[in-house]
């Protein structure tokens, strides 16, 4: 698994001596083609794309996310289209990790097994289920290591000293720390000293993981949290694209324009 | 899948939280790990305390009113003929509705634990006044959740929330309404857990949330049963408990205590929504065989598309109109021991009409779908029967539709 491509990502961001980068994007947001393409043009200045599969029931998150949910799940996007998104997406960009972001009922349905086989042969990375936590997520996890995808096992300020511990054990190369008590794309409550505090007790533990933060992370704060192994951008990322499309302008070129200045703001 | 005999339904689950091995758990974010397993070992201790449940008892007696009465309806009954019908008329309860017990003791774990808001879902907006009445007796800060389209549709509800001092929030996303409320409520809890209590409305959302509504309810049967003893000497050898069924908390609490008979002696009859007559939406997800998926933090029947996206349902009663259903009535169909069946909006209505017209009896739009079954069933039944409806709610709330629907109120 140390070669993985997500392990490989974040090396080369610590190589140059910099947090990886991390975007989220709804898949279907505003429409199939265009989030491929939102998709293709911001993994230039992104280490690692985090896609989202979208939800009408998403119970984590923030309206930015939840406007680009619904607006996807609109225009049709099906999970099967989802797949596609990532399959055509690694043929260009073989290297680049893409990690699938969502909610369980969703790969219930399509049926766990399934889903993974799918995983495997979109060539999925990772995937972070947002609402299947620590311990009933282990048969999950295990399967999905089976097949060489990874958990990606999320840790917040609530998490308990006895449960970090077995969720770091139970982790594969990734961890995803969430900043703050908040669904997605909240305003940055707690100061980044504070955030980086809890952040080093989770890489005291195991220093081969690679932790990321995530959740209120904007161009505005970034920059006080480059410490980190990565950093994770999505809120404000769709928040660009509806802004867009309010605007009548291409969400295209406006989002790449904000991934470039966060990509700057911690290099 | 097996009901076990002697214990409570709601203690009937496995280490996961999980009814059959496949209704419950708690599928949540992991920042809600820590505040859910915090609430359950306060929960736990706290109904093992007997301190507490003598509180509990005090203001189940002397704040809600317990008992609440069982009465026959006489006329209803030589009307239709057949069996005999009872109600148990839980709508007497302080505020209107069986709301009060869940949120009374809410309110209650809510001081335990030290802390001083609590927030609520709400869709029928009885959940929501009973937890504002609850909040501003016990001296907590109320927030409540509740769709637009809801807060337009039950406006009696709506001020009553705000004379008790509680900050409505309205709820713009998806269908506006009870579904997106619990959606949001959710969300507020994952944001403020640390000085934040929630109360779901229902028993539905993560297992301890089940747990602890049913806990509640469960006065209901526990009342009935004594209540049938006095009435005819013993529990009598035919009897039809028949229940509405939007989120489950009524009918779990009016048949906890009689889960263990037999179904022979006791049949346990749920009554969804089946929405309109002429539209294909619904709220019925136990009688319409609706897929098992994951909606609000629990594994239950519930109305979704192939996808798992959640249904948007309809019902003229906002109480029953939502798309997921209580993993303990999941377990409750797929073991036999309760029929789950549905009525339209048209029949809950004409079952209200009916009511109102033979009894002094004012059934909100929720328990007028058990009526609608009861009326259907009893004239093909024996006289030795005895039906009994749970009349869990006022239709003081209903007013506005009443009027526009029968021209009166």
């Amino acid at each position: 698994m140390n070669s993985s491509s997500i392990n490989l990502a974040f090396k080369i961001a610590q190589n140059e001596n910099r947090p990886a980068l991390l975007t989220y994007t709804v898949a279907g947001d505003n429409n199939k083609k265009k989030s491929l393409e939102i998709l293709k043009s911001i993994s230039k200045y992104a280490d690692i794309c985090e896609l989202g599969f979208p939800h009408n029931t998403p119970i984590a998150d923030g309206g930015q996310i939840q406007t680009s949910a619904y607006r996807a799940i609109k225009n049709g996007i099906k999970i099967n289209d989802v797949f596609s998104i990532v399959s055509q997406f690694k043929k260009l960009k073989k290297s680049k990790p893409i990690i699938l972001m969502g909610y369980y009922n969703l790969i219930y349905q399509y049926n766990e097994n399934k889903f993974l086989n799918k995983c495997k042969k979109s060539k999925v990375d990772g995937l972070i289920v947002v609402d299947l936590p620590f311990p009933e997520n282990k048969k999950f996890a295990s399967k999905c290591k089976r097949k060489n995808i990874s958990f990606i096992q999320l840790i917040s300020p609530t998490t308990s000293k006895s449960r970090l511990k077995q969720i770091i054990k139970s982790s594969h190369e990734m961890i995803y720390y969430i900043s703050m008590l908040s669904t997605t794309g909240g305003k940055l409550k707690v100061s980044p000293r504070k955030i980086l505090r809890e952040y080093s007790k989770i890489k005291k533990q195991n220093k081969s993981k690679n932790v990321v933060i995530g959740f209120g992370i904007t161009e505005k704060n970034i920059n006080s949290l480059k410490k980190a192994d990565g950093l994770v951008v999505g809120s404000a990322i769709c928040k660009e694209i509806t802004n867009s499309i309010k605007k009548r302008q291409n969400a295209v070129t406006n989002v790449i324009n904000v991934v470039k200045r966060l990509k700057k703001k911690i290099t | 899948m097996k009901l076990k005999k002697n214990i409570p339904l709601i203690d009937q689950h496995d280490k996961y939280g999980f009814w059959g091995g496949k209704f419950g758990g708690s599928y949540i974010p992991e920042t809600l790990k820590k505040p859910v397993e915090d609430l359950t070992k306060t929960f736990e201790k706290l109904r093992k305390d007997k301190k507490f449940i003598k509180k509990r008892d005090f203001y189940f007696k002397n704040y809600i009113g317990s008992p609440t009465s069982f009465i026959k309806l006489e006329n209803l009954s030589n009307h239709l003929g057949g069996a005999q019908i009872w109600a148990k008329v839980v709508s007497e309860a302080n505020g209107g509705a069986h709301k009060i017990y869940n949120a009374t003791v809410h309110a209650l774990i809510c001081k335990a634990m030290g802390k001083k808001y609590i927030v609520g879902d709400t869709g029928a907006g009885y959940a929501g006044k009973m937890l504002s009445m609850a909040a501003k007796k016990f001296g907590l800060k109320c927030k409540i959740f509740m769709g637009a389209k809801d807060i337009k549709r039950q406006k009696p509800n709506c001020d009553a929330m705000k004379k008790n001092g509680a900050e409505i929030v309205p709820v713009y996303s998806g269908s506006q309404t009870l579904v997106d409320a619990v959606s949001e409520c959710m969300r507020y809890w994952v944001s403020n857990c640390d000085n934040t209590h929630m109360c779901v409305g229902s028993t539905v959302g993560p297992n301890i949330f089940v747990k602890i509504c049913g806990w509640s309810t469960a006065q209901i049967s526990r009342e009935l049963k004594a209540q049938l003893k006095k009435e005819f000497k013993k529990i009598p050898k035919k009897i039809k408990l028949i229940n509405c069924v939007g989120g489950g908390s009524s009918a779990y609490g009016f048949w906890s205590e009689f889960i263990d008979f037999n179904k022979k002696q006791i049949e346990l009859i749920g009554v969804e929504a089946g929405g309109p007559k002429k539209s294909k939406l619904h709220a019925a997800p136990l009688s319409k065989n609706a897929k098992i998926g994951i909606l609000h933090g629990a594994a239950s029947y519930v109305c979704q598309n192939n996808e798992g996206q959640i249904h948007e349902t309809e019902s003229i009663s906002a109480g029953l109109d939502y798309p997921g259903v209580s993993p303990i009535h999941c377990f409750l169909k797929d073991t036999k021991r309760a029929r789950y069946t549905f009525a339209t909006d048209e029949e809950a209505l004409n079952a209200y009409k009916l009511i109102k017209k033979y009894e002094k009896l004012n059934p909100s739009l929720e328990p007028s779908h058990a009526f609608a079954e009861v009326i259907k069933i009893a004239p093909g039944l024996s006289k030795d029967t005895i039906c009994i409806v749970n009349s869990c709610g006022d239709a003081k709330k209903d007013r506005d539709i009443l009027k526009k629907r029968l021209g009166k109120y």
